[in-house]
């Protein structure tokens, strides 16, 4: 049970924040005179919806960034600099495109040599572009339309997958999964939220399922917010697909599964990409519903000793281990090593070496990395499921931590 | 002017001493803000400068009805959202340029406020009944822009980065600060011609007491409608410029209660019904989030602060920042307010 | 799947109709349309979930805490807060509650993070099997719970001193004032009963919904429209407009899909404010 001392850990850690309070601080216009170190700091900006709705992935995403940074800093920072330490600017989007592009302003202005954001790819689309003008190099950490990455822009980079590859994997996935089996699925339906993510997520999925002999039947458009899936769960139930297919933000999605639950909807397996619920915590409030649930997304690599340290290291903090946490982490290696094999800040120089990095990103279930036109073409999305009250991935093979459980039984 | 009863209908320009004081500030601050850019070297600060603009702007918009008219509405945002697409689509199906584009947005944003305000004002929606249409509305067409395919549905529209003048797009910070303050501009003189203007003392008329006005014999709905429809036309060119600033457009963007909340927001705490009210509001309000959230890392506790300031503002402020800079009658507030106050309050 | 959309519509509505109470009597009352009663939403819905998590305490039991806690902060913060800040002026109150709630928004951000919060009940899962439809008993509950709320408010209004006091104070003000009420009172009074009734709806609504510091925001817009629909400051017109709200949302979602299926509250919305702005059961414009 939780303590209420547990429950202001988090918020209270935030507040005095160690480091990272005080270096926000020196970054923000006070000026406070800061010890002359010995090589000037490398700056990179956070930007993410700190406040407002999306306010979670947002601290999450925080969190894992700087959490990179105070390692990096700690084994020696850019070495090839002199050792210069990495800074976070910190950036409130406010969910807002404008605001994000404007942080971006702001931040150029302070001397940032680096951004990174923004979670929504509306925001991430703003901000990007407008780092563009100055040629500042712009890590994508969470974002996943496909639109980021293919504007010909050549400081944008990001490590993990958007849809276009996601949904490929994801139909990938299910296909092996089904035919360990025996194949017993054949129908599918897809239930997603309004937006580009939502649409754009579902429309490739359902194309990249036709050559698994995977057929949609269905495809069911929510709006953001949703307030009950009574009429979506009956219209399901009628239909009795083999597969629930959800591509959802997380309120919907633990709405939607509760309501299939409530109304005893039958399937073989809910299947979601991207589900924006799927997590550590879905697991542990509703473990009932969770058991047996599948979702592809962006996920660690449990069977690395570097994962499972970040992810203790990340429960010992108070905070659930989601998907946020490491993609930001990662995406700040990523800026690492571009700064370090360019030796310079010079933006230039440093977005030709992001374009040729090769980072091994070891809690990662990844290749080598390989950008092409800005995309890391070593990322993946794996299939986890929840089974006994644990995460485990279940395909590819390759990485499979146990097997899948499916039909659920 | 004469008095009626217990109104008295305000003169277009209080004495010719406040006239010219206003006519040399605005000189002076037409003057600083055109030579600003080549002072201000900080994109940032231009850039702020410029979203300030853009919310004095759009704010002036809801004080034509909201604070000359005294029709508040709480779905303005609906003009923005129509007009984006508007030009949007103008631009993206048909390859028309923005630059044309831009009309038909102020175009599209009068035809909605002559529909929207035929039919709220025809049927006779006064105070929170107009005020709660206006959301109705909004929403409708939000949940509309989802459904239909040409607005791009969920998906919204993408416009690609090309900047030139015709396609009212600037790669730098600057092109837009001066098609905001070209914009706001516009809005100021539509304020300041309101306040001299016979129409604008209608207004103020239907305002103060909207019966005694048709008694008058002044046609209170053909005058409502006009104001609702500058307030459309308005609002549709702010769609445009936010559109190919920021080249994205989907329904919670364009459709958001949230800038139906700011519009009225920065005008109450300007001073509705004064030419420089939403500036000044909008100023203030951009300047208090920027300023807590520079001293304040942790997200929300920023947040708080500005609540806190801005109840703060309004209570001891109550017609607005304006109201620290005009005599009491000038404002259009006051005296007269505290009248329609009790009128109101009797037959409550 | 018709009968099963009215069904969960009713059960829907009559939570609505909770919110929409709280919201018909302060705008019935006072004139005021109040910007933070979404984030006072919220702040039930926290309230019923922290006494679960922290004390084990059923949320609809946790109904007969939070009820009775929200009107003394309702009436407090008329009393002392609102009433006194806003001098009378509507548009001040506008902009004094939308301070409010961003104050209360940004708290509930600080204090308890953005992540969303569930809880799960050993029985929120069981349902009434009527064959077409599965109700559950949150549900059921929550539709028993809110008519019986109704009928309590309904009978305080009609047959007590207070609730004729309410009712002088919302049709003649200033003669109320003249026949010794104290208006600023019961203005308060209103104002900690709207509240109340948000207190209740949080409770009833966390079993079957989630809380994060924005999601009562969710459900204002709706809350508004059963309010005109209803008429202001009617207590039946707030239930029955609850019903035709929740079962029109429930309906159009099935044949328009529930992106479109939204559409109808809007235009029941847009449709009533022109033809019969008072509401079905309103008094007067």
């Amino acid at each position: 049970m939780t303590k209420i001392s547990d429950l202001f850990t988090s918020s209270r850690r935030r507040f005095i924040g160690g480091a990272s309070a005080t270096v926000a601080l020196a970054s923000s216009g006070l000026a406070i005179p800061t010890i002359a170190k010995a090589a000037k700091p490398v700056k990179i900006g956070l930007i993410h919806p700190a406040t407002g709705w999306a306010a979670y992935p947002a601290a999450q995403l925080r969190y894992g960034a700087l959490m990179a940074i105070a390692d990096i800093n700690k084994a020696g920072g850019i070495k090839s600099m002199g050792g210069a330490p990495l800074e976070a600017l910190l950036g409130d989007s406010q969910t807002k495109p404008e605001i994000g592009a404007a942080e971006v302003e702001k931040m150029n202005e302070a001397g940032v040599h680096a951004l990174q954001g923004c979670y929504q790819s509306a925001v991430g689309l703003a901000a990007s572009a407008a780092a563009a003008k100055y040629n500042i190099p712009f890590s994508i950490d969470v974002g996943v339309s496909d639109k980021l990455v293919q504007r010909g822009l050549s400081n944008v980079f990001r490590m993990a997958d958007g849809y276009g590859r996601i949904a490929r994997d994801a139909a990938t996935n299910l296909g092996e999964i089904n035919k360990m089996a025996g194949s017993p699925a054949k129908s599918v339906i897809i239930v997603h939220e309004e937006s580009e993510f939502g649409t754009g997520t579902a429309k490739l999925m359902t194309e990249a399922l036709k050559p698994h002999n995977l057929e949609v039947i269905d495809t069911i458009k929510h709006s953001n917010p949703t307030r009950n899936f009574d009429n979506i769960a009956l219209r399901i139930k009628s239909a009795k697909p083999d597969i629930v297919m959800p591509i959802n933000y997380p309120g919907e999605y633990v709405l939607l599964a509760k309501t299939l639950r409530q109304q005893r909807v039958d399937f073989m397996a809910s299947y979601s990409v991207l589900g924006g619920g799927f997590n550590f915590k879905f697991v542990d409030d509703l473990p009932q519903i969770a058991e047996n649930m599948i979702d592809v997304n962006h996920w660690y690599n449990p069977a690395s000793a570097s994962g499972q340290a970040m992810r203790k290291r990340t429960e010992a903090d108070g905070k659930y281990f989601t998907f946020e946490v490491y993609c930001a982490y990662m995406s700040i290696m990523l800026l690492a090593d571009g700064f370090e094999r360019a030796g310079t800040t010079d933006s230039d120089a440093v977005n030709a070496a992001l374009a040729t990095s090769e980072i091994d990103v070891d809690f990662m279930p990844y290749d080598k990395t390989k950008m092409v036109n800005g995309q890391n073409t070593g990322s993946r999305a794996v299939a986890i499921q929840a089974q006994k009250g644990d995460v485990q991935i279940i395909a590819p093979s390759k990485y499979a931590s146990s097997k899948a459980v499916f039909p659920r039984g | 002017m004469t008095v009626i009863g217990k109104l008295k209908l305000p003169k277009a320009a209080n004495g010719k001493s406040a006239g010219r004081k206003s006519m040399i500030f605005l000189l002076i601050a037409a003057v600083v803000t055109l030579v600003a850019p080549t002072f201000i070297t900080n994109k940032f600060y231009l850039d702020v400068l410029t979203l300030i603009f853009f919310t004095a702007y759009i704010g002036q918009s809801w004080n034509i009805l909201g604070g000359y008219a005294g029709q508040f509405s709480f779905g303005g945002v609906m003009f923005f959202g129509t007009g984006a697409y508007t030009s949007t689509i103008l631009l993206t199906t048909f390859g028309i340029p923005p630059i044309i584009g831009i009309f038909a947005a102020v175009a599209a944003g009068a035809i909605l406020g002559l529909i929207v305000g035929y039919m709220s004002f025809r049927a006779g929606l006064r105070g929170s009944y107009f005020a709660l249409i206006t959301l109705a509305f909004a929403e409708l067409l939000r949940v509309l822009a989802n459904s239909v395919e040409f607005t791009g549905g969920g998906v919204g529209l993408f416009l690609t980065y090309a900047p030139s003048l015709k396609n009212l797009q600037f790669d730098t910070p600057t092109g837009f600060y001066y098609f905001s303050l070209i914009l706001l501009a516009i809005s100021i003189a539509v304020a300041i011609w309101l306040e001299r203007s016979r129409f604008g003392a209608q207004l103020a008329a239907i305002r103060e007491n909207e019966d005694a006005a048709e008694a008058l014999g002044i046609d209170t709905l053909r005058c409502k409608i006009y104001a609702i429809m500058i307030m459309g036309a308005m609002g549709g060119a702010a769609g445009t410029f936010y559109a190919q600033k920021y080249l994205y457009l989907d329904p919670p963007i364009a459709y958001s209660i949230a800038l139906s909340v700011e519009m009225l927001l920065v005008t109450i705490v300007g001073g509705m019904g004064t030419v420089f009210g939403p500036l000044v509001g909008a100023f203030v309000l951009h300047m208090v989030n920027e300023i807590t959230r520079n001293f304040i890392d942790t997200p929300g506790l920023s947040m708080i602060v500005y609540g806190v300031i801005l109840i703060f503002i309004i209570s001891y402020l109550p017609n607005g920042l304006m109201g620290l800079f005009r005599k009491r009658q000038d404002v259009l507030g006051g005296s007269l307010e505290t009248t329609k106050n009790e009128l109101e309050s009797k037959d409550a | 799947m018709l009968t099963a959309a009215v069904l969960n519509g009713l059960m829907y509505g009559a939570i609505y109709a909770l919110v929409a109470l709280g919201l018909t009597l302060i705008y019935g009352v006072l004139h005021i349309i109040n910007f933070a009663h979404g984030a006072m939403l919220m702040l039930a819905l926290y309230s019923a979930f922290f006494l679960f998590k922290l004390f084990n305490i059923d949320p609809y039991a946790a109904i007969l805490i939070v009820t009775p806690a929200s009107f003394i902060l309702g009436y407090v913060m008329y009393r002392w807060g609102i009433g006194k800040l806003s001098k009378g002026r509507d548009q001040n109150i506008l902009l004094i509650t939308l301070g409010l709630s961003i104050i209360l928004e940004n708290a509930a951000l600080f204090f308890f993070t953005g992540d969303q919060q569930t809880v799960n009940l050993s029985y929120g899962y069981d349902a009434l099997d009527l064959g077409f439809v599965f109700l559950s008993y949150p549900k059921i509950i929550s539709f028993f719970a809110s008519l019986l709320i109704c009928a309590l408010l309904w009978a305080l209004m009609s047959l007590t001193d207070l609730g004729k006091a309410i009712r002088a104070v919302a049709k003649e003000r200033q003669g109320a004032r003249l026949v010794g009420i104290d208006v600023e009172h019961i203005f308060a009074v209103t104002f900690g009963i709207g509240i109340a009734c948000l207190g209740a709806a949080g409770c009833m609504l966390l079993p079957i919904f989630y809380v994060d510091p924005y999601t009562g925001n969710i459900f204002v817009v709706i809350a508004f429209t059963i309010v005109v629909l209803g008429g202001m400051g009617s207590i039946i017109g707030a239930l029955l407009g609850g019903f035709v709200i929740g079962i029109t949302e429930s309906v159009g979602g099935l044949f328009l899909g529930e992106s479109l299926g939204q559409i109808g509250i809007s235009l029941i919305f847009i449709i009533i404010l022109i033809f019969k702005p008072t509401g079905l059961f309103g008094s007067k414009v």
